[in-house]
């Protein structure tokens, strides 16, 4: 006799960033399929780089993502300066840390309040809960302002900002430009701080999972742009033996590549990870306030990434407003040679690490490019939630369990627009 | 307006970084103000409700990229009494129509690992080319205040103030010295439709075309600039073809010649 069959079906995946389902298959209360699938349209980014210059790299990487356009402009540069052999130091530096901590505000609120907190109390979306909740929405947009005006002062615009070039920048803001920065930054670390005191008290479903966490780690700073590339699971190596360790699958289901580790499958990157593995690095009085509201050194709970988005929101405060106190202008860029060779850059995007590779050729046009986004390498990590998710969470009403597996989605804050366009394009010539 | 039915909203995605549609999400002050006079019944970025059509005004994100999309779009025309393309993709096909520039004959096969898995269609197009638009609103990415204004114009019944000059024309509305006389540095300012405020000039670089072409573009003679100034041809190619292509200036060299 056939055994009672439940499929659990969300054909568009809602606030997420691109176009994704979620396909789930239960057998007699026994889990038997589960996969997100990624139907976003291709648009072979890796493909016409080729051929473009290196100088174009920042701008053209830039339009993978709407949302998180600085974590593709900061690792195209990095890479490319490790070919050119540029060492961007000291307040030019600290400009591009300062750029991040922008792109962290307004991506990490703009997931807390408008992606992830209706899931947590029951609204379709932050418009309806801005009704009981004004305040809090108020806050949230407010605070996601302040990131955008970063992005606005230094880079030009909000989404895909103009003013990074590999060596540096264009140009640089003058002490006076920055300074209404830090007034806004001011209320924002205090509202970065009742953040995460909100999220905490959120209802979060008790789940707890077995990452191999992976992200940056830098001796003495939270990581943005540079460090070696570290795991839970004890890797430790330099960003450019990402490739002997890592691997892109391409499955049928999915328009995006799912990235694993070559001995040990599944991964996870992004906020969970980055605190996990940097919790040290983290300022003693961030450190405190995440242990005083519900969080441990190491977060092993995605639904509690909501409340490391907040501390990592209160430290993108804090380090903007250090960087604008001492800042003084440098010279907008660094001189450089070109010549041809290969590198490497890996910054971490909100969502987890952002890996290129290129390679250039002695006029500096590029000959190959390799991007590795966040969400494809958390694709199957998702689905290794769900799985072990739905097992827990089975007896719930259809409907309650079909949202609680979109909440889980919705933890890994995925970008599917940026997944999805990295499927290698080989092209055979006769 | 007590017992007035809110105009219905939807907005659309095909191929594109969402950045256009975070656009509308990025209007922190006003975003609370703009869901009081209309209804979002579709938005899938922003929220898991969905209201049925028809939507009297849709905003079209993205470009034409596949046989499905291509369908897709005319089910959302017919759905739709107000339809307006937002950013580059929608408007011109965007970055990924890079990908119609190459031509196939040169390529024997493309594979990729499981070529058999993917479904695209060989050129990235603009809604235009596909059902009647009733505005476009150029930029990669739009601009945040004249999205204000398409809205705005929608609710209050009246044609967008959208200017059609150049950024060139932005640039001395801003006072920014020119950086192509200046510095050298090839600009498409000139034929480049306004909407930036002209941005990367005053950030001491020259414009790169992210509002695209403006009404008859005189590209042969900004070539002829470009080559002036010492840019070689595989660069002019390459600036006029990025994140918009530029009308091809050869067939019209002759009565572009200055």
């Amino acid at each position: 006799m056939k055994g009672k069959k439940k499929t659990i079906k969300v054909d568009y995946l809602a606030r997420v960033e691109g176009e994704g389902a979620l396909h789930i298959e239960v057998q007699d209360n026994k889990l038997q399929d589960v996969k997100l699938k990624i139907f976003e349209p291709p648009r072979f980014f890796e493909a016409f780089l080729r051929g473009r210059s290196y100088s174009e790299a920042p701008d053209i990487t830039a339009r993978i993502c709407g949302i998180c356009p600085v974590a593709y402009q900061m690792s195209a540069v990095h890479a490319m300066e490790q070919i050119l052999e540029v060492k961007v130091e000291g307040s030019l530096r600290d400009l591009r840390r300062l750029l991040y901590c922008g792109e962290w505000i307004e991506s990490h609120v703009l997931h807390i309040y408008m992606l992830h907190a209706p899931d947590f109390l029951g609204y379709q979306d932050a418009i309806s809960m801005a009704k009981e909740y004004p305040e809090e929405v108020k806050r949230g947009l407010r605070l996601k302002k302040v990131g955008n005006e970063i992005l606005k002062v230094l880079g030009g615009r909000e989404i895909h900002p103009i003013n990074v070039r590999v060596g540096g920048f264009y140009k640089v803001p003058t002490k006076r430009e920055l300074e209404p920065l830090a007034e806004e930054l001011k209320w924002a670390r205090d509202a970065a701080l009742q953040t995460v005191e909100w999220a905490a008290q959120l209802p979060i479903p008790d789940f707890q999972q077995n990452y191999e966490f992976v992200a940056l780690r830098h001796k003495d700073e939270y990581p943005f742009n540079e460090g070696r590339l570290v795991s839970s699971q004890g890797l430790d190596i330099d960003i450019a033996h990402f490739n002997d360790h890592f691997v892109e699958q391409h499955v049928a289901y999915s328009n995006a590549l799912h990235c694993i580790h070559k001995e040990r499958g599944a991964y996870l990157v992004g906020p969970l990870a980055r605190y996990s593995l940097n919790f040290a690095t983290l300022p003693q009085e961030i450190q405190q306030v995440a242990l005083q509201n519900n969080l441990q050194k190491t977060c092993c709970n995605p639904f509690q990434s909501i409340i490391v988005r907040g501390i990592e929101v209160l430290y993108a405060c804090e380090e903007a407003l250090r960087i604008i106190s001492e800042y003084e202008p440098p010279q907008p860029m660094m001189d450089f040679k070109v010549q041809a060779g290969v590198g490497h850059g890996c910054t971490e995007a909100p969502r987890g690490i952002c890996y290129h590779r290129y390679e250039i050729d002695d006029e500096g046009m590029i000959r190959d490019a390799r991007i590795v986004p966040p969400t494809s390498q958390n694709q199957k990590m998702i689905e290794e939630d769900l799985r072990h998710f739905v097992a827990q969470y089975i007896d719930l009403p259809e409907k309650e369990l079909t949202w609680r597996c979109e909440q889980a989605v919705r933890n890994y804050d995925p970008c599917i627009s940026c997944a999805t366009h990295f499927l290698k394009l080989h092209i055979k010539r006769s | 307006m007590a017992g007035t039915k809110k105009p219905k909203l939807a907005v659309w995605k095909f191929a594109s970084c969402d950045g256009c549609q975070l656009t509308l999400l990025d209007c922190e002050d006003e975003l609370l103000a703009i869901t009081e006079a209309i209804e979002i019944a579709y938005f899938p970025e922003a929220t898991r409700n969905v209201v049925e059509g028809p939507y009297d005004l849709s905003l079209v994100e993205g470009s034409i990229t596949t046989e499905h999309d291509a369908q897709r779009i005319h089910e959302i025309r017919r759905n739709s009494k107000f339809l307006i393309t937002i950013g580059a993709c929608a408007t011109t096909g965007g970055i990924q129509a890079l990908r119609n520039l190459q031509n196939v004959d040169d390529f024997v096969r493309i594979v990729y690992a499981h070529p058999e898995y993917i479904s695209t269609l060989e050129t990235s197009t603009a809604i235009s080319q596909h059902v009647k638009v009733d505005f476009e609103l150029r930029g990669c990415p739009i601009n945040k205040e004249q999205l204000l204004e398409v809205i705005n114009a929608y609710l209050n019944k009246r044609k967008p103030n959208v200017s059609s000059h150049s950024v060139c024309m932005e640039c001395k509305l801003r006072g920014t010295v020119c950086v192509m006389v200046t510095k050298k540095a090839p600009c498409l300012g000139p034929i480049t439709h306004a909407g930036c405020k002209a941005l990367c000039p005053a950030y001491n670089r020259g414009c790169f075309g992210c509002f695209g072409a403006k009404e008859t573009p005189n590209v042969a003679s900004i070539s002829k600039w470009y080559a002036h100034l010492g840019v070689e041809q595989s660069e002019i190619s390459r600036i006029l073809n990025t994140f918009n292509a530029y009308p091809d200036c050869e067939s019209k060299e002759e009565e572009c010649e200055r």
